[in-house]
């Protein structure tokens, strides 16, 4: 490509590091890469023990840096945040399905406080291999800067690189052919980048390469939550580029490959021989969720008003395995996931926006991305979610949260709260796709209404009462977000633990912290506080063990034995808990059982809660959702589902004989605000804290999290 | 292409064709290292099972790194350099004839070189066209 030798041409070197080639011992490097882009300074730094035995790795190291980072002041845009990427000792391994992931830690812009977003492609598995554990990035560029790690020469630059697009499809295309020494060694490189929305919204996301062989283009994944890829672009940063040619199935150094090759071997053979009967994943990936959500009244529709649509089928995993995802190519986002779930759509011609008719591969579509731009907006196109989801990605912004505002819009326009003049003649009701798809070119390139909607929804609700004159409570209850990060695509209203799940979770309401919907609403198998706190204690804390290992959650339950079924606890799909404990041991030559396991995610955990806590969060107030993650806000939710809260309402002694329907809402929310009242005060118990949701200083002495300056932190609030 | 049968019934369980594999292709003899495998059926001692590669190629699109390829011959190969040692394809493999050794990187596969037939005292596996 000649115009990328012109782009790299242009590159000014500001500062270059070289660096001995380390071997990965065990799944660490020992070391981390430090970058300040303030003064353009590069260094190495130790990874110690206690760092590995406490943090773990991945998010453990992103929060452990951050924390050292910043005080409780910084903001997001202030130039000692850091963006932190990690991946972990397990990430890397080439045998177990869902091993490549890279955990980024940054202090978010739309919650205020530390977020994580795990994501897929080979970055954070090439950056170990390139000699670091983890990437930790400071201070802010003057101009748009890339970093580049040479992995197998051992250097490392800062460069200026004025001429290489933004927006991520291309970007990872530039500079996957610019530091690529052949077409056979593209696949050795990895990108990262954002997109022109991530300059002009605080829902900006990072996407992650990674080189698919076979279609012979970069495919993206993406760290979604929390504006990591805002705070990325207000560094200045176009791209992180890592470049390492060698992978291969003992790259990561591990202490006892036979133990990772026994579970490896086992899985891929239950998912040769069961996906198809159960998820198929391999298919249609996570669409299949679509038609299960939309059959169990939990896809949420219009801002979550409602939880199923007679057009959700139009949505349905097979429209998309027959019109739209390329069947039989190599979906995985690193080597070794025979679960393989990254769909995408070839040739795809788009028909708005800068790129109109072009032809593109789209990484779509993953099911919260089909429920949150398509369902929950009352849009029933694939087609028009393809195109949107193409566009989210090369922009930056997280589909996820774009779809939950762009809900929030919807509404807020079709009550009449905002109208066309304030939206500038989009008619955003539900349903427009055009409209959708306008709001979406907005966001991304920082005119009109996009402006106003790219702040997120939590920063709405203020505008919308400030400046349009909302009630501020009908406002705050319709307004999906906790702690300032917009709602995952589920609806919560029928599972008391899933409320839980999402609004005590440490970042915002998102479902990587705990998914308990059948096991509570379901399968009834949690009817107690006690339960269900269990459940807030278990599940969150196992789901973090991911995100310190470089893991994905997917191969955990979205495949399952086929004698899973008869164990004690099928929904903690006991045997893949012993094979991760295997692959842990068999990387680390440590020796830890399942209960440590636990331990290892439940100091990491609280360290987060208590991170929260020192930005001026963190306490029982901020795990308090929205009433729509309750129950029935308005009159037609509760109509939606009147047989099953009158019937509530009757069995709990409520008298609504000759009761309106305003009423019945009324007596209803009334008990399910305490319902989750008393939940909080069985989880707090259960996990060790305070009533006002603060670990107690015997629960950090027990993790051995007891620094000083924890300690005198929480001493505050004991 | 001729590749490797089977009649297992002749089988006596000798187990020279492991050993002629394991040293044509990694120059040692180790049973653990051959792609072909004879296994006593539990239910009838003294009768084997030949697990062999039938280069049906069913492997060839489950591989994400393209390492695994069908040569000119027709049999299917596994290009080394490009190899990660992921072992889908042996989980994948409809005989399960492919096999893993923690020494080396790639799955090991029979590569239809006929050194395994050679060796064989009853005739039990022998070359024959596809």
């Amino acid at each position: 490509m000649e115009n990328v030798i012109e782009m790299k041409k242009a590159h000014r070197l500001l500062a270059r590091m070289d660096y001995e080639l380390g071997k990965v011992d065990k799944g660490y490097t020992n070391r981390t890469l430090y970058i300040n882009l303030s003064d353009n300074t590069i260094k190495s730094k130790p990874v110690t023990e206690q760092m590995k035995e406490i943090f773990i790795g991945g998010r453990g190291f992103g929060l452990w840096y951050l924390w050292n980072a910043i005080t409780e002041k910084t903001k997001w845009n202030d130039p000692e945040n850091e963006i932190i990427i990690s991946t972990g000792p397990i990430g890397g391994i080439t045998q177990y399905p869902g091993a490549g992931k890279s955990l980024v830690v940054t202090l978010s812009p739309t919650t205020g406080s530390v977020i994580d977003s795990n994501v897929g492609g080979y970055f954070g598995p090439l950056l170990k291999f390139a000699g670091w554990d983890a990437l930790e990035i400071q201070g802010k560029a003057e101009k748009d800067v890339i970093i580049y790690i040479d992995g197998n020469n051992g250097y490392v630059t800062i460069e200026e690189a004025p001429l290489e697009a933004v927006d991520s499809h291309l970007a990872a295309e530039q500079f996957t052919a610019m530091y690529a020494d052949s077409e056979e060694d593209k696949r050795n490189v990895a990108v990262v980048s954002a997109g022109r929305g991530a300059e002009n919204t605080l829902i900006g996301m990072l996407n992650f390469s990674f080189f698919d062989v076979k279609r012979g283009v970069p495919r993206l994944k993406q760290a979604g939550r929390g504006g990591v890829g805002t705070v990325f672009r207000d560094k200045k940063i176009k791209a992180l580029v890592v470049k390492y040619t060698g992978v291969k199935g003992d790259t990561n150094g591990p202490a006892d490959k036979q133990k990772i090759i026994n579970a490896a071997l086992k899985i891929h053979k239950e998912i040769h021989d069961l996906d198809k009967v159960q998820n198929r994943m391999r298919e249609v990936g996570t669409a299949h969720l679509t038609e299960i959500m939309n059959d169990y009244d939990l896809l949420p529709v219009m801002n979550f008003q409602y939880g199923s649509h007679p057009d959700a089928v139009k949505l349905s995993s097979d429209i998309f395995k027959e019109k739209y995802f390329t069947q039989g190519l190599p979906d995985g986002c690193w080597y070794g996931c025979s679960m393989a779930c990254a769909k995408a759509v070839d040739n795809f011609e788009l028909k708005t926006g800068p790129y109109k008719g072009q032809k593109v591969c789209v990484d779509a579509a993953e099911y919260e991305t089909i429920a949150g731009i398509g369902a929950n907006c009352g849009i029933f196109d694939p087609e028009y979610v393809v195109e949107a989801n193409f566009y989210c990605d090369t922009y930056g912004l997280d589909s996820i949260s774009t779809g939950t505002l762009m809900a929030f819009i919807m509404e807020c326009y079709e009550r009449g709260i905002i109208n066309k003049e304030i939206t500038g003649g989009l008619e955003l009701k539900f349903g427009n796709k055009e409209a959708a798809l306008e709001l979406i070119h907005q966001m991304g390139n920082g005119y009109g209404f996009g402006k106003i909607a790219g702040q997120g929804v939590r920063r709405m609700k203020k505008i919308f009462v400030e400046e349009y004159g909302a009630d501020p409570d009908f406002i705050n209850d319709i307004g999906m977000e906790v702690k300032g990060l917009e709602c995952s695509q589920y609806v919560s209203k029928e599972s008391l633990a899933q409320q839980g799940g999402y609004a005590m979770a440490n970042k915002g309401p998102q479902h990587d912290e705990a998914w308990l919907i059948f096991m509570d609403m379901v399968n009834k198998q949690i009817p107690t506080f006690e339960d269900k706190a269990q459940a807030l204690f278990y599940f969150p804390l196992f789901r973090t063990w991911f995100g310190l290992n470089g893991l994905c959650k997917l191969p955990w339950n979205d495949i399952e034995p086929a004698d899973n079924g008869l164990t004690d606890e099928p929904a903690k799909v006991p045997e893949h808990v012993r094979n991760y404990v295997d692959i842990f041991n068999g990387v680390t030559g440590k020796n830890i059982t399942e209960e440590e396991l636990i331990l290892q995610s439940e100091r990491v955990y609280n360290f987060q809660r208590i991170f929260n806590l020192r930005m001026g969060y963190g306490t029982r107030k901020y795990d308090i959702p929205p009433y729509r993650f309750l129950g029935p806000v308005t009159k037609e939710e509760y109509e939606s589902r009147m047989e099953r809260y009158d019937n509530q309402l009757k069995e709990l002694g409520y008298e609504i004989e000759g009761k309106t329907v305003e009423e019945k809402i009324r007596m209803l929310r009334e008990y399910r605000e305490d319902q989750y009242q008393k939940l909080c005060d069985a989880v707090y118990k259960r996990r060790g804290w305070t009533q006002d949701g603060v670990p107690t200083l015997e629960t950090v002495k027990r993790l051995g999290i007891d620094f000083p300056d924890v300690v005198e932190l929480i001493s505050k609030y004991q | 292409m001729k590749i490797v049968k089977t009649k297992p019934e002749l089988c006596n369980g000798c187990g020279a064709c492991m050993t002629a594999c394991s040293k044509t292709r990694y120059k040692v003899e180790d049973p653990e290292k051959s792609a072909i495998r004879i296994i006593e059926k539990a239910e009838k001692p003294g009768s084997f099972d030949i697990f062999v590669c039938n280069h049906c190629g069913e492997c060839l699109p489950v591989c994400n790194t393209e390492a695994l390829y069908q040569a000119k011959n027709g049999a299917i190969r596994i290009d080394d350099k490009k190899c990660v040692g992921c072992y889908i394809c042996v989980g994948f493999c409809p005989n399960n004839a492919m096999y893993v050794h923690p020494d080396i990187n790639e799955p090991i596969k029979c590569i239809a070189c006929g050194a395994c037939t050679r060796v064989c005292p009853t005739g039990a596996i022998y070359m024959e066209e596809k």
